[in-house]
């Protein structure tokens, strides 16, 4: 049923579909949890973890869920590999699970998860479902990798902990707080923007001229 | 067979019957949500089964080391209730709605100190610390925060600043927060952090508040306990630390 090769289905997650930077997809985890390299790996894992499994488990049962309760039943599927996720995190690694907070359970509500289900895991076999997740699971942490890693070595002065300026730096205490994630994921996008409309402009004329001489070889 | 049916429907003169979009019984959508719901339930649960020893060994840890710290080296801890204005071990009412105290003991099992948990709201959000309390001498043995959300790298000093959470060792109560420039060196004095004064009063204020609601009590279970581990009351190895301050 998919028209991508499974080669397609691991690589676009990752960059050309990144959900984050392209798809603006799970914008709350990404501003919320990245003032530290620590939680933005704690978080990629969790939902790494719980979009792998969903996918999996809808694309398995794709046959058996009627449309109507479609949505639904992904929720539930996804909530359940959330809870495992918080009380795996809460018994293996209880500080990380305090700094996450309430934003392990909100992987429940992040749209790249559902958005994954609904565009991908329900039309495809269970192997496309999860090179798709892992693809779109890499894409996410390496975005909150990303922010996490300008935020804290600019608002902390370290990275996962170690430091990385002599002692005479003046940390850019903004950076960890809030307005800090707008604008680290601003220049990001603009950052992703401008590389896209370059990249644009730079194929647009080389396509036209393929086309002309297609047509004149016709 | 449904092809050929429909136009000679239509030589009957009966009406064609109109294509209908396949709907699905409401026994099968209930049924398929309450299997889901009943699978992804046994499954958390066994999960749960797995992880909430794991998560109840992880707080009592984290409260067993903060109780440890602010009493400057308490080799076990005793958990007293608060019970119609006495602490008692074993209360009348359930424990879950009794405010509680943590008695420490030595090694040699002589009464430490008492590690007291206390709350309030600070600069963003409710600051909780633990401090450790002598009531032979009135002195606080140590501070820890236990949650706060204050600003990084400025109200959240109240955790990490050593120098501000050294101030609570050896003090006096009730405390006297005094500025930098302020500062007397007074026995009760605690020099609040530059920038960060609200957190800071917050911090001295509560535990304050706390000591006067709790002296009396605290004091009563404190000649109780020295008289139970035989009258040994700490006071002689602490000789050299200065009282007052009551």
């Amino acid at each position: 049923m998919s028209k991508t090769t499974p080669t397609q289905d691991l690589v676009s997650g990752i960059w050309k579909q990144n959900p984050v930077f392209v798809m603006l997809l799970g914008l709350c985890p990404t501003l919320a949890v990245t003032n530290s390299v620590a939680n933005a790996i704690a978080m990629s894992a969790a939902t790494f973890f719980v979009l792998l499994g969903s996918s999996v488990l809808v694309s398995t049962f794709k046959k058996w869920i009627p449309k109507e309760v479609r949505i639904a039943s992904y929720i539930m599927i996804i909530a359940t590999f959330v809870t495992f996720a918080d009380l795996v995190l809460a018994a293996v690694v209880p500080d990380i699970h305090k700094a996450l907070g309430a934003f392990i359970a909100l992987i429940v509500v992040n749209c790249m998860i559902l958005g994954r289900q609904e565009a991908f895991a329900a039309k495809n076999t269970v192997g496309r479902a999860a090179l798709d997740a892992i693809g779109s699971g890499i894409g996410f942490s390496i975005a909150l990798l990303m922010m996490g890693s300008v935020r804290e070595v600019l608002g902390n002065g370290t990275f996962l902990g170690f430091h990385v300026f002599g002692p005479s730096f003046a940390p850019w205490v903004i950076m960890i707080l809030p307005p800090g994630g707008f604008f680290t994921l601003g220049v990001y996008l603009l950052i992703f923007a401008w590389w896209k409309g370059r990249k644009q402009t730079t194929v647009h004329p080389r396509r036209w001229l393929h086309e002309v001489t297609a047509e004149a070889g016709d | 067979m449904s092809e050929q049916k429909l136009p000679m429907a239509g030589l009957d003169g009966a009406p064609p019957t109109p294509p209908v979009a396949k709907s699905t019984s409401a026994a099968r959508l209930v049924g398929t949500l309450a299997v889901a719901g009943a699978v992804a339930g046994a499954a958390i649960v066994m999960v749960f089964s797995w992880a909430n020893p794991l998560i109840q060994a992880n707080q009592a840890a984290r409260l067993t080391g903060a109780i440890t710290e602010v009493l400057g080296g308490a080799a076990r801890y005793e958990t007293v209730f608060l019970d119609g204005g006495a602490f008692t071990k074993e209360p009348q009412a359930d424990t879950a709605t009794l405010d509680r105290v943590y008695v420490g003991y030595d090694a040699a099992g002589a009464p430490h100190g008492v590690a007291i948990v206390t709350e309030a709201s600070g600069f963003s959000d409710v600051v909780r610390v633990i401090f450790g309390y002598d009531p032979t001498s009135g002195d606080l043995l140590g501070m820890k925060v236990l949650e706060n959300k204050e600003t990084p790298g400025l109200g959240d000093k109240i955790e990490k600043d050593s120098m501000f959470v050294g101030e609570f060792a050896d003090v006096g109560t009730p405390l006297v927060g005094v500025k930098k420039d302020r500062a007397t060196g007074a026995h009760e004095e605690i020099v609040m952090i530059t920038g960060a004064t609200i957190s800071s009063r917050t911090v001295v204020d509560m535990i304050n508040r706390r000591m006067e609601a709790l002296r009396e009590p605290v004091s009563a279970l404190w000649a109780s306990t020295a008289v139970a581990s035989g009258g040994e009351a700490p006071d002689a190895a602490r000789a050299g630390a200065t009282g007052g301050g009551l």
